[in-house]
């Protein structure tokens, strides 16, 4: 009875464990823009918001300028 | 552009990508949007990431009308990130892989500015002409 209880912690322990792994390792990064100012304060804004959407096509066309050029070398 | 300007972007450069192994490519740029270095070897590359940089400083400082405006901002996506810093004469855009550690990468590209802004040492007088100079 005993050994039974144990491997039935071990199988949820286990699970529970590859849960975490598994949402740390695939799950989507969300695209964001973190704005600082001279006042030292800081805004961030997240996929989906219309500061987002004005700035992160920028981002990535120079993401893909820098990568184009890495491949050339 | 002063060829002095130039040497020391190059320099400042270099010393960046030994410093930072999460940097994968940098521009240095004015105010103006003229390149004074980069990482990068294709000159199109080069343009397009000094464009894109000057132009998120510029779009991000539209979210704000009154008070001190953007000096810094990082653009976070899957494929990677996009940082920009604004100094008072000079920008750097800089491009990194995902999940890059924002505070060094910030941390190192300052670095790089002030060593692009640092005036070249002036050069060495030769001891012939101090002696002449002390007669």
């Amino acid at each position: 009875m005993k050994r039974k209880l144990l491997g039935l912690f071990g199988f949820g322990t286990g699970i529970l464990a590859g849960s975490v792994v598994y949402r740390r390792s695939f799950a989507r990064r969300r695209d964001r823009v973190d704005v600082y100012f001279g006042d030292g304060s800081m805004v961030s804004f997240v996929e989906g918001s219309p500061e987002a959407e004005r700035l992160i096509p920028v981002a990535r066309e120079a993401l893909a300028a820098a990568h184009r050029s890495q491949r050339r070398t | 552009m002063l060829a002095s300007e130039t040497m020391d972007a190059a320099q400042a450069l270099a010393d960046l990508t030994e410093i930072s192994s999460q940097i994968e490519a940098a521009v240095l740029f004015d105010a103006d949007g003229a390149v004074l270095g980069s990482t990068l070897v294709d000159d199109d590359a080069t343009k397009a990431l000094a464009r894109a940089g000057a132009e998120l400083l510029a779009r991000a400082g539209e979210f704000r009308s009154e008070g001190d405006g953007v000096t810094q901002l990082e653009a976070s996506t899957p494929e990677g990130s996009v940082f920009v810093v604004g100094g008072e004469a000079r920008r750097i855009a800089a491009t990194t892989g995902p999940v890059p550690t924002v505070g060094l990468v910030f941390y190192d590209l300052k670095s790089c500015l002030r060593g692009a802004a640092e005036d070249p040492p002036p050069p060495k007088r030769s001891r012939r002409k101090k002696a002449e100079d002390e007669t």
